[in-house]
């Protein structure tokens, strides 16, 4: 023990003396962990903040878009949407795993309250929408059964929308036009922030799916229906209760293309998923080459240590230095200088996430097991890259090491 | 490797008295000296038998040594002479535990060396001898005090930092350099870095002190003060092996041994040259 203190000295003053070198040979080290700790916090934020994301907006629900009706094999475009109404109120009445339904028609339009315009997205939806997106008003209230089965034309603001046209004012009470038709403002939503894919969520406004479908649209088919699961566990399972209601309701025959699909918030959410892992995967890997090239430049500069100290090593062996109390000296040469790149990487990396995430207001997560790992990460790069070196240092003939000049 | 045994084949370097022993092969003892007398008090501090080394240069093999028997008792101060080529060298790194014979046996202080492995071999060296080099070989940038305390470090039996650097300074003290503890090899005159070298060689206590032409790199007078140094630790019961070219330098030895074509071809008793500076 007290030899190999003695030998971890020698290997540290060898490191001291070259003060410049050892500074640019860690320099590597200290980029490659500076740069797998931001780009792992960038990519671990991203993903954090997706998920939250997809948390808010509840897991637990379905969409069930319109297909391509099929008759006879032949597929044929109607133009018209394969879903109606009475789908949707089949599935509330007979699925026993699905809690909230609501129709959906959309489109997009200005909407106009005196000299001001916003051109949104026009979302007609059910009365248990608000459940199903878990979505409620923060001013006002939202519409009824009467408002949709009358389809009134009354309206619930997004924020961004009563932001835009009203400003500081209650928007309650006032009449807004859309595509020429005056709507009374009965209510505005809370803020919901920026969605999975980037949009403002809150840019939009919703009204009865009736008065968009008929009014609005002038049609007599909904775009499409949302249902929420009656828990998250039971997404599966109404999902399933859907497919095989409406196949039933369409006639469809077994093993003939179904003309409706279904897609879980779920999958979204896996999606998404995916494809951030994907992004933060690319960021580590790319940060891990940097890391890699700065190994390769400490094995480098080991090398040209051992060759530039063969002499000495002879002198070493000569009065009874074995194989390894050299490779020990190397070693602890190799691990020092990675290890020391490593701390100070970690400083850099946690100190350029942090400017990140306040300059440029990124979501960015700094788990501690990343930290952890880039430092584990450093030292066996250190001994990884410092072996070879430290081996051939080691094995070194001292008759011909002590010749070497 | 082999290069220094292609100059050898001359008649460059014969002694005189080579051929009073020529025929005696590769036992060239002198009845007088023969260790075997002594051998039943002590055991001999170097006993090789018919060492041979061969070096393989490609095809050809170059025998380096070629059958070398020889007995150094305790406390014997030995000059081993020859010309470059004739084998010294490649005798003293197998006397020095720094490379193995071919064939034939080696024992250092009655233990048989000739077949250790290196890590065997380098705690040996370590324990055992205690080499003095032509060319100083100092560590650089390091302190008298710490390149004679090196051995230490790897000895592995426990000295403390505080341990070692007593036992330094007792060695620099013994070859007259006490004082200059703290001095860089660089600067320090070329005697005094040799003598920080015999403080290094000396601080394990070494059975045997294995010197190879310690005096090449230094001009006369100083010469005379290492080999005085020399004289002295062999007066105090050091063994000491000397390897040089220069007959002024083996005159300071008790016994003088001189190598032709990698064979002992004289092997003779010597009035010491004493030298007091």
């Amino acid at each position: 023990m007290l030899k190999f203190l003695t030998i971890l000295k020698v290997g540290l003053k060898a490191i001291a003396r070259n003060k410049m070198r050892s500074a640019l040979t860690a320099l590597g080290i200290i980029i490659g962990v500076a740069c797998v700790i931001a780009m792992v916090g960038v990519g671990k934020g991203s993903q954090a903040a997706i998920q939250s994301q997809i948390n808010a907006l509840g897991t637990n629900f379905l969409m069930v878009f319109p297909g391509v009706a099929t008759q006879s094999g032949a597929r044929i475009f109607t133009g018209e949407s394969t879903l109606t109404e009475d789908d949707v109120a089949a599935v509330k009445a007979e699925s026993p795993s699905v809690a909230y339904v609501s129709p959906m028609s959309r489109t997009g339009g200005q909407v106009v309250y005196g000299n001001s315009n916003w051109g949104t997205q026009v979302q007609g939806v059910g009365v248990e929408w608000p459940f199903i997106r878990s979505w409620n008003t923060s001013q006002g209230s939202f519409f009824g059964d009467n408002e949709v089965r009358s389809a009134s034309k009354v309206v619930v603001l997004g924020s961004t929308v009563a932001d835009a046209l009203f400003g500081d004012q209650s928007p309650i009470g006032a009449t807004v036009r859309i595509k020429n038709f005056p709507f009374r403002v009965i209510g505005v939503l809370e803020t919901k922030g920026g969605s999975t894919m980037g949009q403002d969520q809150d840019d939009t406004v919703v009204a009865p799916y009736t008065t968009v479908m008929r009014l609005l649209k002038g049609r007599n088919r909904i775009d499409m229906f949302m249902a929420s699961a009656v828990s998250p566990d039971a997404v599966l399972q109404a999902q399933t209760e859907i497919e095989s209601l409406l196949r039933q309701r369409h006639r469809l025959a077994p093993g003939q293309d179904a003309d409706f699909m279904i897609r879980s918030q779920q999958e979204i959410a896996q999606t998404a998923n995916e494809t951030s892992r994907t992004l933060s995967i690319l960021l580590a890997s790319a940060a891990s080459i940097s890391l890699l090239v700065g190994g390769i430049g400490i094995m480098n500069i080991m090398l040209v240590s051992v060759t530039e100290r063969t002499h000495e090593i002879g002198i070493r062996m000569a009065i009874g230095a074995k194989g390894r109390d050299i490779l020990t000296q190397f070693l602890v040469e190799a691990l020092t200088l990675s290890i020391a790149g490593g701390l100070i990487g970690i400083v850099l990396g946690v100190g350029a996430s942090r400017l990140l995430a306040w300059k440029a207001k990124w979501n960015i997560a700094l788990p501690p097991e990343s930290i952890l790992l880039a430092f584990g990460f450093s030292a066996a790069i250190g001994v990884f890259f410092g072996f070879y070196p430290a081996r051939k240092a080691s094995r070194l003939d001292p008759i011909e090491a002590l010749r070497y000049e | 490797m082999g290069s220094e045994n292609d100059a050898g084949t001359g008649p460059t370097g014969l002694h005189p008295q080579q051929s009073s022993v020529a025929g005696t092969g590769p036992t060239g003892l002198h009845p007088q000296q023969s260790p075997r007398v002594q051998a039943g008090a002590t055991e001999p501090v170097i006993r090789t038998e018919n060492l041979v080394r061969i070096y393989k240069m490609g095809e050809v093999e170059v025998r380096a040594l070629d059958g070398v028997s020889l007995t150094v008792s305790p406390g014997e101060f030995v000059a081993v002479m020859g010309s470059s080529g004739s084998g010294k060298s490649t005798f003293m790194n197998i006397v020095g535990c720094l490379d193995r014979p071919t064939s034939g046996t080696y024992f250092l202080d009655g233990v048989d060396v000739s077949r250790l492995d290196r890590d065997e071999r380098a705690e040996i060296r370590n324990r055992k001898i205690g080499f003095v080099f032509q060319s100083f070989n100092l560590l650089a940038r390091t302190s008298a005090l710490e390149n004679a305390e090196l051995p230490l470090i790897y000895a592995g039996n426990g000295h403390g930092a505080g341990n070692r650097e007593e036992k330094a300074r007792q060695c620099l003290a013994i070859v007259g350099l006490a004082g200059r503890e703290h001095h860089l090899p660089s600067q320090l005159s070329g005697g005094q870095q040799q003598r920080v070298a015999i403080a290094r060689a000396l601080i394990n206590d070494p059975k045997l002190m294995l010197a190879d032409e310690p005096t090449g790199n230094l001009d006369s007078k100083t010469s005379e003060e290492v080999m005085s140094v020399f004289q002295k630790l062999n007066d105090e019961g050091k063994t000491i092996v000397l390897i040089t070219h220069e007959h002024d330098i083996a005159e300071h030895a008790k016994r003088i041994v001189t190598f032709l074509d990698g064979r002992v071809v004289e092997d003779r008793p010597h009035d010491q040259l004493r030298v007091e500076v």
